[in-house]
């Protein structure tokens, strides 16, 4: 069976690959708009911890012996430590500055960040295994879906779920959008609002990692895995906007599937059809997607 | 003040000319690549500090200006001045596409913007049949200037290099000095009462972006020609961070602050390049320092320590007022 005169099989696969890439864009953009949200900070340094997140999976297995479940719990805990360390440190001393010196300390710890493991580690890939359970393959009567990347798009839209649930319906996420909005009266009503900060970067950069766990397996584990990607996602954000939280995830599946799409059509425009996307919203609808116009 | 900055101007317009006559000392490709990028960070500086848009895509039209000179240089036989002129107009046309698109948006999203766009153009310019892909452009032939002067000689490409960036930053000087440079200020200053003034601040910034771009395309077109060499790291976004670097470290309140920054972190990229990945590690740290303790610069925080002392001086009277220090 064909569609447009490419088989089906491949239209799918293609459709897949997009849908996992998508739900990449999705974790990251997602943790990118709350951090944003509260700290009113673009973290560039949102890839760099998605590639120490997919390094630290990679050593705990490596030196540690831990199995795949372990990593995947432990790496994004260990590297939202480190976010939460940095934010405490360094970070909390730009704020009430113009939002461009936060962009350039983050960015800066990126070049520490990648040229660190690139010193320690060289520039080519290491292997990780994808875990025993989830080798193979299941037939979905259209397509032949490898187990493991379908975890991953179940354990990306649970995990955004879990977080949209977080912040829109319980009372710690009533407290993190009463800061976005107006953080000082929220001080005023007693709520911590500086531990709250610490912590929302740490969720953030602990959702960045998790993704790059989740990714490690399927791209080999290197120092630059991050960087084209977080390029990807300002322009996933810009597209949405950074406002909404359903906005992003929506946006970043959503480019996911259009990218496997152009990969089929229009091969050699696959890796710039999200930039092309964005100059197309800017020209029709500057805000975003879902964005307000900002002040 | 203004007769110590001129002194100051002179020795070292002095040094610069007698850099040929002691290679023993330095290296004058070196200093020439230093010159590319002095002229670089001026004229980024332009965006910075001057109209305060901060554009993470600046490597852009630093890559255009080095791979247009290229191509017309070498495959079309095009005169070597005429091809930096051509280098700097394309990349001026295209900072004028991308300005306007990118002051759609302000603020942090016109840097996302300016970084995705630049991203589109690196891989424009991985991806074209004719650029040499991870290679690069090479063996761009270095020609004569004006037909007469063999740029084959590095003392003559040295001088010539010499030449356009100071003309270029001679430019640079005169639009911040201008009434436009005024205007500049005032959108950084308060956007939304420059346009209560009347001043139509989008083609401003337009303007301001392709007058930057333009200049950004000359300086990569310098270092293709003396390089012979238009290198897909001229076009990537961590030379649009080295940039940045450069104006933050030399001071982007100032003129020729950058052009410090951009003296020291060459210096910086060059002693330290035995170090392989190190180098990526100790620029971010320095960035990192620059961000957090140092954000005037080293000419920002000259400039203020000369003016405090003369505060505290006692005829300070005279000059006490307060002004803005544009030299």
């Amino acid at each position: 069976m064909d569609i447009l005169g490419i088989p089906i099989q491949a239209l799918m696969g293609q459709l897949m690959l997009g849908i996992v890439n998508g739900s990449f864009y999705a974790v990251l953009s997602l943790g990118l708009a709350i951090i944003f949200g509260v700290l009113k900070i673009v973290n560039f340094a949102h890839g760099a911890f998605f590639m120490v997140g997919a390094f630290t999976a990679f050593l705990l297995a490596q030196y540690m012996g831990a199995n795949y479940w372990m990593t995947l719990l432990l790496a994004p805990l260990l590297v939202a430590l480190f976010g939460m360390a940095f934010e405490f440190l360094f970070l909390r001393r730009l704020y009430g500055l113009d939002p461009i010196y936060g962009l350039l300390l983050t960015f800066s710890l990126v070049l520490v960040l990648e040229g660190g493991f690139r010193v320690a580690f060289g520039s080519s890939g290491q292997p990780f295994a994808t875990p025993e359970l989830l080798r193979g393959t299941i037939n979905l009567g259209f397509m032949i879906l490898p187990l493991y990347r379908g975890f991953v798009i179940v354990a990306a839209l649970v995990l955004c779920l879990a977080t949209w649930y977080v912040i829109e319906r319980t009372s710690l996420g009533a407290n993190l959008r009463a800061a976005t909005e107006r953080s000082e009266l929220t001080q005023a009503f007693g709520v911590n609002v500086p531990r709250l900060i610490t912590l929302t970067y740490g969720v953030g950069v602990g959702l960045a990692a998790f993704a790059g766990v989740l990714a490690a397996p399927i791209f080999h584990v290197n120092p630059a895995m991050g960087s084209s990607l977080v390029i990807i996602i300002f322009a996933v954000v810009v597209i949405g906007g950074l406002g909404s939280i359903m906005g992003a995830i929506v946006t970043g599946l959503g480019l996911g599937v259009v990218e496997g799409f152009t990969r089929v059509f229009y091969s050699e425009f696959s890796s710039t059809i999200v930039f092309l996307v964005m100059v197309l919203v800017l020209l029709l609808r500057p805000a975003g997607l879902f964005g307000r116009e900002e002040g | 003040m203004r007769s110590l900055s001129a002194t100051l101007l002179a020795l070292g317009l002095l040094a610069l000319l007698a850099v040929p006559f002691f290679p023993e000392l330095v290296y004058s490709i070196f200093i020439m690549k230093t010159l590319c990028f002095v002229l670089f960070a001026c004229a980024f500086n332009l965006l910075l500090g001057h109209t305060g848009i901060l554009s993470f895509g600046h490597a852009a039209f630093f890559g255009t200006g080095a791979y247009v000179t290229g191509l017309l240089v070498k495959y079309y036989g095009v005169p070597t001045e005429l091809g930096i002129l051509a280098g700097g107009l394309v990349a001026a046309a295209l900072g004028a596409i991308i300005g306007a698109l990118a002051i759609r948006r302000s603020g942090i999203y016109l840097a996302m913007i300016t970084l995705a766009l630049s991203q589109l153009v690196f891989f424009f310019f991985l991806q074209a049949p004719f650029t040499g892909a991870e290679d690069g452009l090479q063996r761009i032939p270095r020609g004569t200037f004006l037909g007469i002067v063999d740029l084959r000689n590095d003392t003559a490409l040295y001088y010539v290099v010499l030449g356009i960036v100071a003309v270029g930053l001679w430019l640079v000087w005169r639009t911040v000095n201008s009434p436009f440079g005024h205007v500049l200020r005032a959108i950084r200053e308060h956007e939304p009462r420059a346009i209560s003034l009347g001043y139509p601040v989008a083609r401003y910034k337009v303007l301001v972006f392709t007058i930057s771009a333009g200049l950004s395309g000359i300086a990569g077109a310098l270092k293709a020609i003396v390089f012979q060499l238009a290198a897909l790291y001229d076009a990537h976004w961590h030379t649009s961070g080295d940039v940045i670097l450069m104006t933050l470290m030399g001071g982007m309140s100032t003129v020729f602050g950058p052009a410090v920054g951009a003296a020291l972190v060459s210096a910086l990229n060059h002693y330290l390049d035995p170090f392989g990945a190190w180098v990526t590690v100790i620029t971010g740290l320095v960035f990192m320092t620059c961000v957090l303790t140092f954000r005037q610069g080293v000419v920002g925080q000259l400039n203020q320590l000369l003016r405090s002392r003369r505060l505290s001086a006692p005829d300070a009277k005279v000059d006490a007022r307060p002004r803005t220090n544009h030299q």
